[in-house]
């Protein structure tokens, strides 16, 4: 009884196996995508076209999340900060969250649901209908001719997104903040000058381009595995948002730690910040 | 006779637990015209795909003009595909281009080719394939079943392969569409010295364009010849043409 307990489930261990053999299938994927980038097979005509999808078409979504995260965190903290009289405080409170956390893990979110879905679809149903046989059978590689162009537009137009998000994230904050509240503004803008720096911002949208990167890497790896059928398209679309979803939280965790340790590192805890 | 072109020694496909073809070894020779038949699932498309290094086999070995498709580099492995063109059961149309850049395709992914010349060799194939100039700047959603797989025939034409592979090219067609398709494939084999394989459930098909038949049952080959020893026999010594199931094939039977 007791080796028996001893024994991990052949279930676990296969299933374990199994998510290591899609990993590493995974990483060489994503290695031939981004080395696509510099062979023939890169269009740059495409890469307009899909920043346009990626970018333009994500402005409204975007604009509308950022300027409700704003709003809706003004509201949850300010009954709690005006209890103790810090309102002026809420400024360097929300912005900070928004510009390190909520403002690139929301825009990342839902390029991986807006976007990533439909690359997963898209390239799940050129699979399923052959079409990636065919580009293959022509002397294209599918994976350097399709993947390396939505890695690099994903990768080019998240930061802005995320600037995006972020402004709007001030503007609905602020404007409950000040508006609704009425809470002293020279105050308000002082405490987020004085807490929020570049060195937020700059770890936002690296981390924003990190997410953009890995959610459209996953999401082309579940087309090109899609199985047959509109159900295999359905199920590529969905377990490329629940995976992207996932690994944005685990990358986001990964990252807060790495930038605590550089910021401590350059910037020791005793030293005000520089800027 | 002369050396094969493509050979299938002792291949074996394996889907997870699910084996598709086990110990299966073919010659296919320099311009013949050779139709795989055999029921739904047999693994008649995997056979194609093989050919073509779009799929590796899980046991043997694919040998094309004599050499290894697991020996060949990147490089080698797309000049060998650029001699394939391949018709694909359902077209395999590029959905977001019309029909003149989906012919266009691989002359502009191969490059060195002319703009001018990119234009004329698609009107050509256009042409061969009869279809109305107009329909170039149709895209694939507008085209009827039998129009597409012309388009897909004029686009796997049009890097003037050596071998051409069809898969199922007349499923789904009216039979006056699929007349059609078999009169392109007999057209395409006498205008130029190309080998033809043929993966097909209709026998009209094979009698009408095939040297050579092999017939496939679940995992292996089953019988192989000339079209009419199919039906009459002797074949090979795989199995005689009186074998019931190959009866059962030819003569569109459901099961006793």
């Amino acid at each position: 009884m007791a080796s028996d307990s001893a024994q991990p489930a052949p279930g676990i261990v296969s299933s374990i196996a199994d998510s290591l053999v899609a990993l590493g299938d995974w990483t060489a994927f994503s290695w031939r995508a981004v080395t696509g980038l510099l062979t023939r097979h890169f269009k740059r005509r495409e890469l307009m076209h899909l920043c346009l999808v990626v970018g333009l078409d994500s402005v409204g979504v975007i604009a509308i999340t950022g300027t409700f995260i704003g709003m809706v965190l003004a509201v949850q903290a300010y009954s709690q900060f005006h209890q103790i009289g810090l309102d002026t405080s809420l400024g360097a409170v929300i912005h900070m969250s928004v510009v390190r956390e909520l403002g690139p893990v929301l825009t990342a979110v839902m390029l991986a649901g807006r976007v990533g879905s439909a690359m997963a679809a898209e390239l799940g149903t050129m699979r399923v209908t052959e079409q990636l046989d065919a580009l293959a059978c022509l002397g294209v590689d599918p994976v350097r001719f399709l993947v390396a162009p939505r890695f690099l537009a994903a990768v080019l137009m998240i930061p802005m997104l995320t600037v995006l998000a972020d402004i709007m994230g001030l503007i609905g904050s602020s404007f409950v903040c000040l508006r609704v509240y009425h809470i002293d503004a020279y105050h308000y803008w002082e405490h987020t000058r004085a807490f929020v720096g570049f060195w937020d911002v700059f770890v936002g949208l690296v981390k924003s381009v990190a997410f953009g990167g890995v959610t459209a890497l996953i999401a082309c790896h579940r087309g090109f595995h899609g199985t047959a059928g509109a159900e295999g398209v359905g199920r590529a679309a969905t377990q490329s948002f629940v995976i992207s979803f996932i690994v944005i939280l685990a990358l986001d965790f990964v990252f807060g730690l790495l930038a605590n340790s550089v910021h401590d590192m350059i910037w020791p805890p005793s030293g005000s910040k520089p800027f | 006779m002369s050396e094969p072109l493509i050979q299938l020694q002792s291949v074996g496909v394996r889907f997870g637990t699910h084996d598709v073809l086990r110990g299966v070894s073919l010659d296919i020779f320099p311009q013949q015209t050779v139709a795989f038949i055999g029921e739904s699932g047999c693994g008649k498309t995997c056979l194609l795909k093989l050919v073509v290094g779009l799929l590796q086999p899980t046991a043997g070995d694919v040998l094309f003009q004599g050499k290894s498709l697991r020996s060949l580099n990147e490089k080698e492995l797309t000049a060998m595909r650029l001699r394939v063109g391949f018709l694909f059961q359902s077209a395999a149309l590029f959905d977001s281009l019309n029909v003149f850049d989906n012919v266009a395709f691989g002359l502009k992914a191969k490059g060195g080719v002319a703009e001018a010349d990119v234009s004329a060799r698609v009107v050509e194939r256009l042409q061969e394939v009869g279809l109305p100039d107009g329909v170039r700047v149709k895209m694939p959603s507008e085209l009827s079943g039998g129009m597409r797989k012309r388009v897909g025939l004029a686009r796997a034409l049009a890097l003037d392969p050596n071998v051409m592979l069809y898969d199922e090219p007349t499923t789904g067609l009216d039979p006056v569409m699929t007349d059609v398709i078999n009169e392109l494939i007999l057209q395409t084999r006498t205008k130029r010295p190309v080998t033809s394989v043929i993966v097909t459930h209709e026998m009209r098909t094979v009698h009408k364009v095939a040297d050579r038949v092999v017939m496939f049952y679940p995992l292996s080959r089953l019988a192989e010849g000339e079209p009419q020893m199919i039906y009459d026999g002797p074949p090979d010594g795989l199995a005689t043409a009186a074998d019931p199931r190959v009866r059962q094939f030819v003569e569109g039977r459901a099961g006793a």
